[in-house]
């Protein structure tokens, strides 16, 4: 055995060198020159040129002058160091409760008639509790209330509904959704 | 599903195909006795190098004894290393959080789950792992840990196209042009199309912000990128980060959606090209490759059709699952907008059909039909199309047992690849089938019958039950996929769920190579008249039947009391 654990032992060594050290220090060399932003983290910045999150990941806002993000699992919501789903399974009494109740606060704020139907996503938690997106069903149904707060033209809230929405990659890939932070950004910059 | 979501699918399909049959040719030529081998010039004097300072001697081969010693060396001293990397991380650089030293029982969790390719995580890796735990610890047990498989698989087609040998390949060899000549570079090159489209890959720590309505918020850091590339590469599935692939740092488009995806199936799939290569015949590489795709497309269709159709649960209490042009619809709960319900078929389908295990969605918050997709293809003993290397020995084990019952059904001595197929080789054969089910069914039902354990279950009913017979099917076959309520911290669930990975891998494993090792002696038989041909679609559509009904021979009863009762409540 000893004549095995030798050699294992330093080609684990050897391979930790290379594979653990060297590849994710030389992947890092090149992303920061080729990417520099993307590898920080594509950081979002105010007029004030301070960062105030990151275009990636989904941030709380509440208040009805704000989009509203889906709800969150992640901590106590959006919490980056807590990414997490709620796990409540389909059947869960838990889960029902709470959509139904997401239902009803979405319906009553956005002035919903009482029987309507609302967005599935803007009622169930993200997978990793910090979903950048809702659909864009979801901020359509939003922007009355935005824009009555906020004292804009309607037209001009669904205008940026539109220009923060992100299609899929390629055209095909996945689905499209409203960037929530961004687009809450650019509203808090309109003032 | 819309047009878009076909397309996606069809994507995969087309690149997966084409990759298998660029990167097979050249994986034989890694691996085979007398192929054409690319690349020399460039990797043979770092190979050169490791050897001498490993005090390695290439040229001398091994029995499938001493490979197998050498296997399990590498993998002690692995599990030894990182164990203690982990325990010590708080006194070493590169911890930009602080975060202490990873408790005893979660330490020996983690490090047998990384070095058996399985990646089961029983934390969170943001307030857990420092950077290098993450980098010299857990991502090179994603380099090595899929060659280990691999090595197994190779010995295992050279015994098929050796004949009267005991020499079955050199193991520290077979790792190392393993991790030169094949992981490494796919590695970097996705590493930097991950960056490319918003994974970071830095090395610092949380950035605390203000965010736009005043908040604060932490915002992670990290090397995730390079660890990203081999977490799928080699079909391990460990995040960096807690949510997995649903994070946004580690998959922020359906661009890199479709990476995760492709690159998850590349490898496995190259391997029965590779295989056909060979044994000089190209046809039984695409039997075994017929067999693993289709088994996979048909989890791939059961699972999205189950979470595009959405939760009847929530459209009774008002929620809107419909697919418009406004909205992707569907089963969201646990899941991103920017993936969707076919998104996340597509991707659990995959992540379990291979050893993987990363998530895009939550397994968990999936309908109970589709959710059972996950499951049951963990029960499939991680075959469509597996592992790297370790799928492709586990449908290999699945042909001996076609040809057998075949053989049983004729009356005559079976045979696969002109090698017969003897009384030795079948009791080992049924030695690596009976173990992960042992495993899976025993640890499962004590769990559920001590109170403590049962504390750790967050879900009701049925769907508790599965919850607990998900974690030790993913542990015991090497996914690492979780039905995430669990709450596995537990000594319990450390434990058990650590034995149950070491069991699923090398309990596997040495019976395999144990059956290399008597093919290899044996002549190679000319086919005659007589002889069961396995290069055709009826030996396809045969090993796809013996593989579907050894487990659901097994696992029914179980299936019946979780999801189906479940889903026949909805």
């Amino acid at each position: 055995m000893h004549r095995q654990l030798v050699p294992a032992l330093r080609i684990l060594a050897v391979l930790t060198v290379l594979c653990g050290i060297a590849y994710p220090l030389v992947a890092t060399g090149v992303a920061q020159a080729a990417f520099g932003d993307r590898a920080d983290g594509s950081l979002l910045r105010d007029a004030d040129g301070d960062v105030v999150g990151s275009s990636l990941l989904g941030q709380a806002f509440e208040g009805d002058e704000w989009f509203w993000p889906r709800p969150s699992a992640a901590g106590d919501g959006y919490d980056g160091s807590a990414s997490s789903p709620s796990n409540l399974g389909p059947t869960n009494p838990e889960l029902l409760a709470a959509v139904a109740e997401r239902i009803a606060a979405y319906g009553q704020a956005n002035g919903l008639a009482p029987d309507a139907s609302v967005p599935v996503d803007a009622v169930t938690a993200s997978g990793s509790g910090l979903d950048p997106h809702i659909s864009v069903a979801n901020a359509r149904l939003q922007a009355p209330r935005v824009a009555e707060t906020r004292d804009l033209p309607l037209d001009d809230v669904l205008a940026l509904v539109d220009d923060h929405t992100d299609g899929r990659s390629l055209g095909f890939l996945g689905e499209p959704g409203v960037n929530v932070v961004t687009l809450n950004l650019a509203l808090a910059e309109r003032g | 599903m819309s047009s878009a979501n076909w397309l996606q699918l069809l994507a995969v399909a087309a690149l997966v195909a084409v990759g298998a049959r660029v990167l097979g040719p050249y994986i034989a030529g890694v691996y085979g006795d007398d192929q054409r081998s690319y690349g020399d010039r460039a990797f043979a004097p770092i190979e050169r190098l490791i050897y001498r300072l490993g005090g390695i001697d290439p040229g001398a081969e091994q029995r499938w004894t001493g490979y197998a010693g050498s296997l399990l060396a590498f993998s002690l001293v692995s599990v030894l290393a990182l164990f203690a990397l982990l325990r010590l991380q708080h006194l070493l650089p590169l911890n930009p959080n602080d975060v202490p030293a990873v408790p005893a029982p979660l330490a020996f969790n983690t490090a047998i789950s990384f070095v058996t390719n399985t990646n089961w995580q029983n934390y969170g890796g943001e307030l857990t792992m420092s950077h290098l735990s993450q980098m010299a610890g857990l991502a090179v047990q994603n380099f090595v840990s899929p060659i280990v498989g691999l090595c197994v698989a190779v010995v295992l087609i050279r015994a098929f196209a050796r004949r009267t040998t005991t020499m079955v390949g050199n193991f520290w060899v077979d790792l190392v042009r393993g991790t030169v000549r094949i992981f490494l570079p796919l590695a970097c090159i996705v590493a930097l199309l991950y960056v490319s489209q918003g994974v970071i890959q830095n090395l610092d720590g949380f950035r605390r912000v203000t965010t736009v309505s005043g908040g604060t918020q932490l915002i992670p850091g990290g090397p995730i990128a390079s660890q990203e590339a081999i977490k799928q590469l080699g079909q391990n599935g460990g995040g960096f980060l807690n949510a997995n692939s649903m994070h946004p740092f580690e998959n922020p488009t359906g661009f890199t959606n479709l990476l995760q995806i492709v690159t998850i199936l590349l490898v496995p799939f190259a391997l029965t090209y590779a295989f056909g290569r060979m044994v000089k015949d190209q046809k039984q590489g695409w039997v075994v490759f017929a067999a693993m795709a289709l088994l996979l497309l048909t989890s791939i269709g059961v699972a999205t059709r189950f979470e595009t159709a959405g939760n009847p649960e929530l459209t009774r209490a008002g929620a809107d699952q419909t697919t418009t042009v406004d909205q992707g619809g569907g089963n969201l709960e646990g899941k991103e907008v920017r993936f969707g319900a076919a998104g996340c078929g597509l991707f659990s389908a995959v992540t379990t059909g291979t050893s993987t295990g990363a998530v895009d969605c939550a397994h968990e918050s999936m309908t109970p039909g589709g959710g059972a997709v996950p499951l049951v293809n963990m029960m499939l003993g991680e075959v469509s199309p597996g592992g790297t290397g370790a799928g492709l020995y586990g449908m290999l084990v699945f042909a001996l047992l076609a040809v057998f019952i075949a053989g049983l059904m004729v009356g005559r001595t079976p045979e696969y690849l002109g090698k017969k197929i003897q009384a030795a080789e079948m009791k080992l054969v049924v030695i690596y089938l009976v173990i992960a089910p042992v495993a899976i069914l025993c640890f499962s039902a004590i769990s559920v019958a001590l109170g403590s354990a049962r504390g750790s279950i967050l879900n009701p009913g049925p769907h508790g039950l599965t919850e607990v017979t998900y974690a030790f099917t993913s542990a015991a076959n090497n996914n690492g996929s979780a039905f995430g309520g669990l709450a596995g911290n537990t000594d319990w669930f450390n434990t058990t769920l650590g034995l149950s990975m070491l069991l699923g891998r090398f309990f596997l494993i040495v019976p395999v190579l144990a059956i290399a090792g008597s093919l290899v002696r044996k002549q190679r038989t000319p086919a005659t008249a007589g002889t069961f041909p396995t290069g055709t679609p009826l030996f396809a559509g045969l090993l796809t039947g013996v593989v579907v009904i050894v487990v659901g021979l097994t696992y029914f009863p179980l299936l019946s009391l979780g999801p189906i009762v479940e889903q026949l409540g909805l």
